[in-house]
């Protein structure tokens, strides 16, 4: 077991890619770990592409750089993918997790994650879920939904919690719902593709 | 109570229940997190009383802490870089009439060019003000030092200015135990005043001093100094009986016993130069880290206790001297004199300061092939064609 | 309107005038047991208006404020004069800020007496006109904003005289100084006191050396309020303006009489009184005894810039009604 899980997460500013490795970490401390998030820092225009970086390890993180070499990738915003080098250091044993509605196909991708293991590569429709129970199109929480299903570093009650402590209301309710939506979609999206690889 | 909690909330938190009575502050990159988190802190009462002053410049903002402070009270405020060097008349004011203000730099680069990203260009440029200079090497030792900082100053009559990475640290969300109010009251008492501006004893504060008496002064100033040489480890020992952590002190030393490379550093540089570190020594190297954790004074004596079994001293700096090269290195040097020192130029501006680079480096150090100075991660084609172009 | 103007004068002089008054309407100069803020043994020039003026207001402020205040000086004459270590001639609790920063040491003050539920302490800063017009101006404009609750007193002598008489952006029109030899230009000026009453502070004025008893008032009046209040006294300096010694009070009266220097009050950024000139005077009466307008006479007048200062101040006349005639008779 690797002493530090790195994520990089891509998406634009306005859409609250600080906030989703920020929650992530939350939820990792929420489970007794070590965690860290910061985001690459500039004058954040509205639409500029953005980056966060979290750490999520066993023992206290010590470093401060940026995540070069991420065990797990986030896309917020798949109209990124070609037009940064969203995929740098992510090595063939990494997670990728996007944020689409599309096919990988239709993302141009399909050869791209041949390269990865089974199981460690997912589409979710964040943005849509957001919408449809949120009324507000914020995937960021609901991917981490997502990220715990496909990775298990954190559990998805956890990020369920931190959620619900860091929203009110229906902004909170909307998001847990959401995120259990994600979840849930993710465990079986993966459960698929697990069966369909052993028949 | 410990939270995950980002770098300015948690150095926020921790300054509100150092009970100050006045906080100003002009807002700049990277440090208006804090300020906007003890605004909302002092609006809710919770601070009461507390007057917290919107001022219009930086220089106002230090005059401000100035006034305040000569009057009894305590004072804070917070900046970085261009406000810095804005406010330098006022930090030599305030360290020359010896008032204990305390303030925290987020460290940023200095422009022009305009660069708001981190490195200690800001807070160097000011090491002679008479300002006692502390560096975190974690958002957790930034907000200790803090506390640590108002008990300094306060028992020395000095200013005091914590310095934390700009954004590196400022905008990390991670682990930090906030002290508790009953703790900080524990090892901070009220501020009392070594002279105070009180119309029922008025005294005359600022003098014109002339050449007759301004050595002196100065002189004193020094002695000053040298003496917290003395109290802030006191004050260190303190803190860790209190909160059962270590943070602060003059210098932190990670496995130099012995080592045959030292590498030297400030800041939250440290904490990617010890994961560095112990892979390297895993790999047989013989090589340690000396954290600096107070730079003014500098702690000549600690520093040459820890280097002068080295066989070679690489100081790693976060700033530039123009000109001329290192500036903590050219301290260094002046501790422990017969030392072999390689000075490496890094993380100007923000660049990252990646273990891999640090690896690289430290390799070279290790086996003496390090230049006498170096900028890491250097790119060598475009100051190569520059210095082409302009013959 | 100023209770009980003096009209019974005393060997020329408008200081006095008191033994004929009761007691409490006597001068605070008359008075043995003022604070004597700024005492003897200063080094100022001899006839000095900033010294003059600066013991006057700051003994005001002590009678006001119940001996309870303390001062923000910025560095210049005043400053200098007053402080030669190890002696220092203030009797009061002062501090010395730096040039540009005397209103916002003297905001930090507040701030804290604030904090430290001393609301009977009371807070003047002080300083030049270099201090307060150029290189203080964004302190105290912020200080005004903030509303801040601080007296601001200006000691104009149109120059940075205590490094040698420069030129500042309260020099008037035409002046030598140092760094304008041939004469300052004719600009457009930069009043203070209108800049205060934009900020639409409490309580802004304007007062000389000539009117004592005038200036007097107008701090009392000024420690009456509390917030943000601006006192801009002219002061004029033998040195810098290359007048006799012994000429200060009289130059400074012949500023007022010339419509030069207006005198007035403003609350809340609204002119309530001005002080009528009874006898107007050509301004060649104010420029004529002053070494730094000599240039403007002598064999070849400019007869041109005279007209053009002689326009402003008509045109300040104009603009404040300083000789509509006087209600009280």
């Amino acid at each position: 077991m690797t002493a530090v899980f790195e994520i990089r997460i891509h998406g634009r500013g306005g859409q609250g890619v600080v906030t989703t490795a920020e929650l992530l970490s939350v939820a990792a401390f929420t489970e007794g770990r070590h965690a860290q998030a910061f985001p690459t820092f500039g004058s954040e225009r509205t639409g500029a592409p953005v980056v966060g970086f979290c750490r999520i390890g066993d023992r206290p993180i010590r470093t401060h750089e940026p995540v070069a070499e991420p065990d797990a990738l986030i896309v917020q915003d798949a109209t990124l993918i070609h037009h940064i080098d969203v995929f740098g250091g992510l090595g063939d044993d990494g997670y990728l997790l996007i944020n689409t509605s599309c096919s990988l196909a239709e993302l141009g991708l399909d050869a791209f994650v041949r390269r990865f293991r089974p199981g460690r590569v997912l589409t979710v429709p964040a943005t849509e879920l957001a919408l449809t129970h949120l009324g507000r199109p914020l995937p960021g929480a609901v991917l981490l939904g997502a990220f715990a299903a496909l990775t298990g570093q954190v559990r998805p009650e956890s990020v369920v919690a931190v959620v619900r402590e860091r929203f009110t209301g229906q902004v909170a309710e909307g998001n847990v719902a959401a995120v259990r939506a994600a979840y849930d979609l993710a465990r079986a999206t993966l459960e698929e593709a697990a069966h369909a690889l052993t028949d | 109570m410990r939270s995950q909690i980002e770098g300015s909330r948690a150095v926020a938190e921790t300054v509100a229940r150092c009970r100050p009575e006045v906080i100003c502050a002009y807002p700049i990159s990277p440090q208006t997190h804090i300020v906007e988190a003890l605004s909302v802190l002092v609006a809710s009462g919770r601070l009461a009383p507390c007057e917290f002053v919107n001022v219009e410049s930086e220089f106002a903002a230090m005059s401000v802490a100035i006034g305040a402070s000569a009057t009894g009270a305590r004072a804070y405020t917070a900046t970085a870089s261009q406000g810095l060097l804005y406010m330098a008349e006022a930090l030599f004011n305030a360290s020359g009439l010896g008032l204990p203000i305390v303030m925290t730099v987020a460290n940023r680069a200095i422009g022009a060019p305009i660069n708001i990203w981190n490195d200690h260009s800001d807070a160097m440029s000011q090491r002679d003000s008479g300002w006692i200079q502390l560096y975190a090497e974690s958002n957790q030792e930034a907000a200790d030092l803090h506390v640590q900082a108002f008990r300094i100053a306060e028992e020395l009559s000095l200013p005091v200015m914590v310095c934390m990475d700009g954004f590196v640290l400022t905008h990390a969300v991670e682990g930090v135990d906030v002290p508790s109010q009953e703790q900080v009251d524990a090892i901070l008492p009220p501020y009392r005043p070594r002279q105070v501006l009180d119309p029922d004893a008025p005294m005359t504060i600022g003098a014109m001093v002339g050449p007759d008496a301004f050595t002196e002064v100065r002189y004193l100033a020094h002695q000053r100094h040298r003496e917290a040489l003395t109290v802030i480890p006191r004050i260190a020992d303190e803190f860790a009986q209190e909160f059962w952590r270590s943070s602060g002190g003059l210098v932190r030393p990670y496995g130099c016993l012995g080592a045959e490379t030292v590498v030297v550093a400030l800041g939250s540089v440290l904490g990617t130069l010890k994961d560095t570190v112990d892979e390297l020594r895993a790999e047989g190297l013989s090589i340690g880290v000396l954290g600096v954790t107070t730079f003014r004074p500098f702690p000549s004596s600690a520093v040459r206790a820890v280097l002068r079994g080295a066989r070679r001293v690489v100081v790693l700096e976060r700033a530039l001297a123009v000109g001329m090269g290192g500036i903590v290195a050219a301290d260094v040097r002046g501790s422990v004199p017969e030392a072999s020192i390689a000075t490496v130029i890094a993380g100007l501006g923000g660049r990252p300061v990646t273990k891999a680079s640090l690896r690289a480096m430290l390799t070279d150090a290790a086996a003496g092939r390090l230049d006498p100075l170096t900028f890491l991660d250097l790119k060598d084609d475009v100051v190569e064609r520059e210095l082409r172009r302009t013959g | 309107m100023p209770a009980e103007r003096i009209k019974f004068y005393q060997t020329g002089s408008f200081a006095v005038g008191n033994r004929l008054l009761a007691p409490d309407q006597r001068a605070v100069q008359a008075d043995a047991d003022r604070t004597n803020s700024l005492t003897m043994g200063h080094r100022a020039c001899q006839g000095c208006g900033e010294a003059l003026g600066a013991r006057y207001v700051l003994d005001a402020v002590m009678r006001a404020a119940g001996s309870r205040a303390v001062t923000v000086n910025a560095t210049g004459c005043l400053e200098v004069f007053s402080t030669p270590y190890p002696e220092s001639s203030w009797r009061v609790a002062w501090l010395h800020s730096l040039f540009g920063n005397a209103p916002a040491v003297a905001t930090g003050v507040a701030a804290a007496l604030k904090a430290k539920g001393r609301t009977d302490v009371r807070v003047v800063g002080q300083g030049g006109d270099g201090g307060t017009v150029d290189i203080g101006m964004a302190c105290l404009s912020g200080m005004f904003e903030r509303n801040d609750d601080v007296l601001y007193v200006c000691y104009d002598n149109g120059g940075y005289m205590n490094t040698g008489v420069q030129r500042s952006g309260a020099t008037p029109h035409g002046a030598v100084t140092t760094t304008t030899p041939a004469g300052n230009s004719f600009g457009q000026g930069k009043s203070l006191p209108l800049i205060a009453m934009a900020h639409r502070i409490p309580y802004v004025a304007t007062a000389t050396v000539a009117d004592l008893r005038d200036l007097e008032y107008k701090v009392t009046k000024a420690m009456g309020y509390h917030g943000a209040r601006y006192l801009h006294v002219l002061v004029p300096c033998p040195l810098g303006w290359r007048t006799a010694s012994d000429e200060t009070i009289r130059i400074a009266r012949l500023a007022t009489e010339t419509g030069i220097f207006p005198v007035f009050e403003a609350v809340d950024g609204e002119v309530t009184d001005v002080t009528r000139i009874r006898r107007l005077r050509p301004v060649v009466d104010y420029l004529r005894p002053q070494g730094r307008f000599a240039h403007l006479f002598g064999d070849t007048p400019s007869d041109d810039l005279i007209s053009r200062i002689q326009a402003e101040a008509d045109r300040t006349v104009r603009t404040f009604g300083l000789t509509e005639p006087d209600e009280v008779m």
